[in-house]
């Protein structure tokens, strides 16, 4: 967000100055293309929407970019994690969530699940001209609540008004910083023979909670979209189980598109069991409808973690006694393979294969 | 969920198998070649796959996967014509979702989305004609795609538009029919089948008495089959007993859903909407008679073959597409010359690997049978 | 060409218009019945289960063939078990 004129540099971190307030506010019921101008009208947008939603000592001074104390960073580790995600998510609202709370938890989840603690998020965002601003103020206030739960600051971002048309209502980017401790390294090619598969709960919730929103297929349900920040679960999981190797959140394409990454980046195998693999009684439904294959529907607060063999039950257990991880499950393990092949035995009996996601899942007839 | 959990139970499958087991090891004394039992209907070979039900019958059980796809059997041509209708302006063309991916000659449905036809994928063709009371200045049209499971459901639609009298919203007409396909199929002089899955759904509508023909012309045994794991084992186990007891018969597996005689206000809403073809056009099988239907022509306004111009031209697959032999059961999907090469999911060449029930998709999707049972030249390639 | 799923008919929703609210495994869709009404009042079908496709009703499901089903094949697993155990006897 672009600063204001005439403020003295200080120190984010120690500035006990009073921090901003909002000074006109919006006084229009939507946006417009002024909004954009860089003038008074973009500055009120700003400070009545996102500053007094995102409000932080970081965030008050307003400059081009938010400065930080290395060595403060280096208190919680000796490596820095990065990431950034776009949000372009349609309907804005649904049932569990919104853009706004997807893009922080999407951004503290990526950080988390490479073992860093997440701890600072920027906040760009693209609004199409005529948005209402009370949407936008709600989004921001979701934000805001969402990063208070995940213990980060918004402390940086920028704000684009687009004319009708040029994006979808609103779209978000969120990119993030954290401190990955010594000693823990993660990663997809990690995984051995042996090696245990776990999720943290029920899977497909948000994809389902998507498509039911979305009203064309004009289906009624209760599912709720799971999108939740996961470093608190997270950081119990490690801490039962520092030898963990990997971790990632099932978001597009699913459980079964991590476990194929997985197989495929280590050069293993995996068998699942699709009794162990943990599914909500609507989810089921939904999927029997539409014939959607529940195993490539996103989730957005769902992790698949990878640890030793001997040490399923403990992580297990770490993650099923967090409020995030009720259901948490061991679903399978990791095998010589054949190579990227990932293969579940069914309910009934049978062995199949569960294959990459080509394009999207689609409703069928047949 | 119920009528679905209980036909999904583990332990009648090993029953299932044990008793499939016995019967074939007598029958297959001495003979050269497997038992070839065809599943006509698309949903089950995507059960079959699905449940991992193909590695657990015996290996002198081959499953010989059949055309029953509606959306495999799509000629390319067609394709062309529903997206020569999306694109033009002022409609809105709605689907099922199967059909997005199938390529045309030029774009498939999907990539015609993405170059700006408004095209929307709907469940049911009550939403499409939702879609035509919300858009009163547009031209709905709907891609009547499937069998007779599907055809009660179009022409109940086309009766409700008439009945609240919408002028905006058309049928483009591609229904199919099951008996003049599996007719066809028999003549075929390279397949050797030994019996039948019958499709479960589509008797649903039409009832068991139209395969008769199949038992006393064809002499070959024909079950109705439901379409969950213990329903499909337990007609492989009707079908393969009928040949052990030297019988071919109509048998319906599926009772709890399939009357005898069929449905007779879904059969009613069909004859008063749509009459046969002379013949239609199937991909990889040709033009088969009486094998289609159209709209009556007391139904033109609701008819988008005559309200809009389209190429309908009769474009040849591919040179290297072999979906016609696979639909045929002649070719198994890993002995096309194309499979896992030029032809993948994501690469389509032909409408065999984009359904979600063609068998070619199937395989890719759940994984080539023979490789679950063992290594197999797949593996090594 | 087949997908057909069983759910139970939960209430009418327009009585004139033959649509009811079906419930599968606790997900809702509003259906047509048109089918499976026959000679039968409307309210009469709340309760049923019925086969759906493509947002309508095509059968109603016969609960008493079902469970003739399922009983031939608990039937079918027992001959098996005593086959087998004939079999596990004999070779002693």
């Amino acid at each position: 967000m672009r600063g204001g004129r005439g403020m003295t540099m200080q120190d984010p971190l120690t500035a006990l100055r009073p921090l901003r307030r909002v000074r006109d506010g919006v006084h229009v019921a939507k946006v417009s293309l002024a909004h954009g101008g860089g003038g008074k009208a973009m500055r009120d947008l700003i400070d009545d929407v996102f500053v007094s939603a995102f409000d932080n000592p970081s965030l008050a001074p307003l400059e081009d970019q938010a400065r930080f104390m290395l060595s403060d960073l280096m208190r919680h580790g000796d490596r820095l994690a990065f990431t950034s995600d776009s949000f372009v998510i349609d309907p804005l609202e649904f049932p569990g969530g919104d853009i706004g709370k997807l893009a922080v938890c999407g951004t503290v989840n990526d950080l988390s699940v490479g073992g860093a603690k997440p701890l600072y998020l920027s906040c760009s965002v693209i609004i199409e001209e005529g948005i209402e601003v009370a949407l936008l103020r709600k989004i921001a206030r979701s934000m805001a609540r969402t990063a208070a739960a995940a213990g980060v600051a918004i402390v940086t971002g920028d704000t684009k008004v687009v004319a009708k048309g040029a994006c979808d209502r609103l779209f978000i980017n969120t990119a993030g910083i954290g401190i990955i401790s010594e000693g823990l390294n993660l990663g997809a090619h990690r995984a051995e023979p042996g090696d245990a598969i776990l999720v943290n709960g029920v899977l497909g919730d948000h994809g389902a909670a998507i498509l039911a929103a979305r009203g064309d297929l004009r289906l009624t349900s209760s599912i709720e979209s799971d999108c939740a920040p996961l470093n608190g679960l997270i950081e119990a999981l490690i801490t039962a189980c520092p030898q963990i190797k990997f971790m990632r959140d099932a978001t597009r394409g699913g459980l079964a598109s991590v476990l194929n990454e997985l197989a495929e980046a280590s050069g293993v195998g995996i068998e699942i069991s699709e009794r162990a693999t943990p599914l909500r009684e609507e989810i089921k439904g939904l999927c029997e409808i539409l014939g959607l294959d529940p195993l490539y529907l996103a989730n957005e607060g769902k992790i698949v973690a990878v640890v030793p063999g001997a040490l399923a039950e403990p992580a297990r257990a770490a993650m099923a006694t967090h409020p995030l991880g009720e259901g948490a499950a061991v679903i399978g393990h990791v095998t010589q393979g054949p190579a990227g092949r990932v293969v579940m035995q069914t309910n009934f009996g049978g062995k199949r294969i569960v294959d990459m996601l080509v394009g999207e899942q689609l409703p069928r007839i047949c | 969920m119920q009528y679905i959990d209980e036909f999904r139970d583990p332990d009648k499958a090993s029953s299932l198998v044990a008793a499939i087991n016995d019967i074939v090891k007598r029958l297959a004394v001495g003979r050269d070649r497997p038992f070839h039992i065809m599943e006509v209907c698309g949903g089950h070979t995507h059960a079959i796959f699905r449940y991992g039900i193909a590695n657990m019958v015996p290996p002198e059980i081959e499953f010989v996967h059949g055309p029953g796809c509606p959306v495999c059997v799509l000629p390319m041509g067609r394709v062309d014509d529903c997206v020569a209708i999306a694109e033009t302006p002022g409609v809105i063309f709605t689907t099922f979702g199967d059909a997005m991916r199938v390529p045309g000659s030029r774009k498939s449905l999907l990539q015609a989305k993405a170059d700006g036809a408004d095209i929307r994928v709907v469940y049911s063709p009550l939403d499409a004609l939702e879609v035509a009371r919300k858009n009163p200045d547009l031209e709905v049209v709907f891609f009547g795609l499937g069998f007779e499971t599907t055809m009660p459901s179009t022409a109940l639609t086309v009766l409700q538009a008439e009945a609240e009298g919408i002028s905006n919203f058309s049928l483009f007409c591609n229904h199919i029919t099951i008996p003049a396909t599996m007719r066809a199929i028999l003549d075929q002089p390279d397949l050797q089948l030994d019996g039948f899955l019958g499709p479960g759904h589509v008797s649903m509508v039409i009832g068991t008495r139209v395969y008769d023909f199949i038992a006393t012309d064809y002499k070959r045994p024909l079950v109705v089959s439901g379409f969950e794991p213990l329903d499909v084992l337990h007609s492989v186990w009707r079908v393969i007993k009928q040949i052990a007891e030297g019988r071919a018969e109509i048998e319906n597996q599926y009772g709890r859903v399939v009357p005898r005689d069929g449905n007779p206000a879904a059969l009613a809403a069909i004859t008063k909407v749509f009459e046969d073809r002379e013949f239609f056009e199937w991909r990889g099988l040709g033009s088969i008679e009486r094998s289609g239907v159209r709209m009556r022509k007391s139904y033109a306004r609701f008819d988008a073959e005559r309200k809009f111009a389209t190429p309908s031209l009769k474009v040849a697959d591919p040179q290297n597409c072999q979906c016609g032999e696979v639909l045929k059961g002649i070719l198994k999907p890993r002995q096309c010359r194309v499979f896992g090469k030029d032809c993948t999911p994501q690469t389509p060449l032909g409408a065999l690997m984009v359904s979600s029930e063609g068998a070619c998709a199937a395989y890719y999707q759940y994984g080539d049978l023979e490789g679950l049972r063992g290594p197999c030249a797949a593996d090594a390639a | 060409m087949c997908l057909g799923i069983p759910g139970r008919i939960i209430e009418i929703s327009d009585s004139t218009h033959r649509l009811a609210i079906v419930d599968v495994g606790g997900v809702k869709r509003e259906v047509n019945i048109a089918c499976i009404v026959g000679e039968r009042a409307i309210d009469e079908c709340v309760g049923d289960w019925v086969l759906i496709h493509v947002g309508f009703a095509m059968s109603v499901i016969d609960e008493a063939q079902a469970a003739e089903t399922l009983r031939l094949l608990v039937e079918l697993g027992e001959a098996q078990q005593e086959l087998a155990a004939m079999r596990a006897s004999s070779k002693g």
